[in-house]
């Protein structure tokens, strides 16, 4: 909204300028172009065309995954859904254990954020708050570990998790993630501007220890930061194969890896594994439409921060 | 304070508990503020020196040896691995079937991106619903876009090989066809990226001063010469950033190729067989951790190979014209100007 106040009377001030310009643009261009504050129809076009190509493939899976099979060859794909969805999900509900892998990715997923976000807090309050010897050349370890891609360490892992035994289980796919480096430089960055060090300061004039400061002064500063963190660990907490894959069995999956045994069954009926893919992704919509706004925000001020 | 207050007047015995206490209190604290900065940070180091830096190390001692998944460690070998690996055809082609579907995703994603931010770093009405509206795909996971698109792709009933039938064209061998099996998964990692890249770089569009496009307006710059000499300097950190972070991923890519083909690992031909594809398939089918250790690691450096080429450029761009310099031509102009129509 500013900045169309502040645009306009520039704007006014350009053509009071340049008196040959605006009248050089015929209005049918300017209309289809847009006017220096308001785009026009070709943005608003492109920008329509950019959602159809969002949202048509998820659609497309939602209609063929209420239809059958055969839908798949008819040469143009009917527009609406049809009334077979429930019938095709009770045929995945067949094929694997949705519900188990559905709370087993719950659970993982919770368990790894939980952990990466308090963990993340308290390093990241150390490193943007408090003055400590060693404080630069740790976080240039942080940084400098943020582009190693841990994920190649995964075979000694495994070995790991089998000498423990703890392969099949839960454990298992959540240890290896328990921190990120990511986090870590995430909170700093959140934390360096939002806590005033006099309000540090005056908590512990008034005797607070440094726990306490932490508690009752950090923690309700960082609460929105460890919100966008949360999110975006439990996305990707979420949304990892590779690693699950490797250490849980068919029989006690998560949420990705039993969908990916829908594909590769031996008789694959794709109706049954588009609806599938469409049942996984109607929790994160739900998500999506109640927290999307945060998950923009949070990936802009990432950028912007990080 | 205390002390000496309490001193003359206690007794003996009472002395030195009055003379210990506050001291006790003091090194207390003393101990508190400089022992709890490294409490805060330890749990993050000692976990990830466990569970991150520790395997990644140790796969460089894997790969030292000859060991089997079940049989375990068996002879030290040395560096007979990285001979071997190296002199392996199939490695090379995991190596350049990553390249070529990296580019193929990179460089479209980033320019699609680009001009989509710029779209939306306009004067939208309704902003938060086309934010929304290009960051969709990225809540789909990518095992749920990998089944959307193979059968999207599919060479016989595919939605696309379809739609190309009904234009009178040839169906295109997505799956059989090297270039082609590289443009589908390339598609699946686009689709689900660019829109939140998009975001990314809308992002630091938004931090460029706009009276810095309102000079170059004044000066009778277009739309798109603002966006090449103003917008796209000013946002080169944030396109390093985003180029760095999709190199990081593109390199270790393994979900979409792996379920393209759910049967053989990376197509019937390994006409889309990944690096990391291929690792997996070194590791547990053939069984061979010795040396899909040796592949992890080579593939390590070149992702560190990467990211410092990546650094070294940016760096190179960035002291050559940055932004600083578009913003000071401007600005001198905009005086120009502003004098002028105050005149």
């Amino acid at each position: 909204m500013s900045v169309t106040d502040r645009t306009r009377p520039r704007a006014a001030a350009a053509e009071a300028a340049v008196p040959a310009r605006p009248a050089a643009r015929t209005p049918l261009r300017q209309r289809f172009l847009g006017s220096g504050t308001r785009p026009g129809f070709l943005s608003y076009g492109l920008l329509i065309a950019f959602l159809v190509s969002s949202a048509y493939p998820l659609w497309w899976s939602a209609v063929i995954g209420s239809r059958s099979n055969e839908t798949l060859g008819e040469t143009w794909p009917p527009l609406l859904p049809g009334g077979n969805f429930w019938k095709n999900v009770g045929e995945v509900f067949d094929t694997i254990p949705f519900w188990l892998a559905l709370g087993n990715s719950l659970l993982i997923s919770s368990i790894i954020t939980l952990s990466v976000v308090s963990f993340s807090t308290l390093a990241g309050y150390a490193f943007a708050k408090l003055r400590f010897r060693g404080r630069n050349g740790l976080m240039l370890m942080v940084i400098a570990t943020m582009a190693i891609p841990t994920q190649l360490g995964i075979i000694p892992l495994f070995m790991v998790m089998r000498t423990l035994g703890w392969t099949g289980e839960i454990g298992a796919v959540v240890v290896p993630t328990l921190v990120t480096a990511f986090g870590v430089f995430f909170m700093r960055q959140y934390l360096v501007d939002v806590i005033p060090d006099e309000l540090i300061e005056s908590a512990r004039m008034d005797g607070a220890s440094m726990i306490s400061t932490f508690w009752h002064v950090a923690i309700p500063a960082a609460r929105p930061g460890m919100a966008i963190l949360g999110l975006f660990t439990f996305m990707t907490a979420w949304t990892d194969f590779l690693w699950p894959l490797l250490v849980l069995d068919a029989g006690n999956p998560t949420l990705q890896t039993a969908l990916s045994q829908l594909q590769s069954a031996r008789y694959v009926d794709y109706s049954v594994v588009l609806a599938g893919a469409v049942l996984a992704t109607l929790p994160l919509l739900v998500l999506f439409a109640l927290a999307g706004k945060q998950l923009i925000s949070g990936i802009m001020q990432g950028a912007v921060k990080g | 304070m205390t002390t000496t207050v309490n001193r003359p007047a206690g007794p003996p015995s009472g002395r030195t508990v009055a003379k210990t206490k506050p001291t006790f209190k003091q090194r207390l604290n003393v101990f508190d503020v400089k022992a709890s900065p490294y409490f805060y940070v330890a749990p993050f180091f000692i976990l990830f020196a466990l569970v991150g830096l520790f395997p990644l190390v140790y796969t460089f001692v894997v790969s030292l040896y000859d060991w089997h998944l079940l049989k375990g460690q068996g002879d030290f070998v040395g560096l007979g691995n990285f001979v071997e690996v190296l002199q392996d055809r199939f490695f090379w082609n995991s190596l350049f079937n990553t390249m070529s579907i990296f580019l193929l995703s990179a460089i479209p994603q980033l320019a699609v991106a680009l001009f989509l931010a710029a779209m939306l770093d306009q004067n939208l009405r309704a902003k938060t619903f086309w934010r929304m509206s290009v960051l969709l795909p990225y809540i789909v996971t990518p095992v749920a876009v990998a089944m959307i698109f193979t059968n999207m792709f599919g060479e016989q009933y595919g939605l696309i090989n379809n739609i190309l039938g009904s234009l009178g064209l040839d169906p295109v061998m997505w799956k059989n066809d090297t270039f082609a099996s590289h443009v589908a998964i390339a598609t699946m990692v686009n689709w689900r990226w660019t829109g939140y890249n998009a975001l990314i770089l809308l992002a630091a569009m938004q931090a460029v001063p706009r009276d810095l496009y309102e000079s170059a307006a004044l000066d009778g710059a277009g739309a798109v010469r603002r966006f090449f000499s103003i917008t796209l300097p000013s946002i080169r950190p944030t396109m390093v950033f985003v180029v760095i972070t999709a190199t990081i991923g593109g390199l270790q890519i393994f979900t979409e190729p792996r379920l393209f083909d759910p049967v053989a690992a990376g197509g019937t031909q390994r006409q889309f067989q990944t690096t990391v594809l291929y690792l997996w398939e070194m590791a547990f089918q053939r069984q061979n951790f010795g040396k899909a250790s040796t592949i992890a690691w080579l593939l390590f450096l070149i992702i560190v190979l990467f990211g410092v080429i990546n650094y070294l450029i940016s760096r190179k761009i960035a002291t050559a014209d940055g932004p600083r310099g578009a913003k000071v031509r401007l600005s001198r102009a905009d005086r120009k100007r502003i004098e002028r129509t105050n005149r």
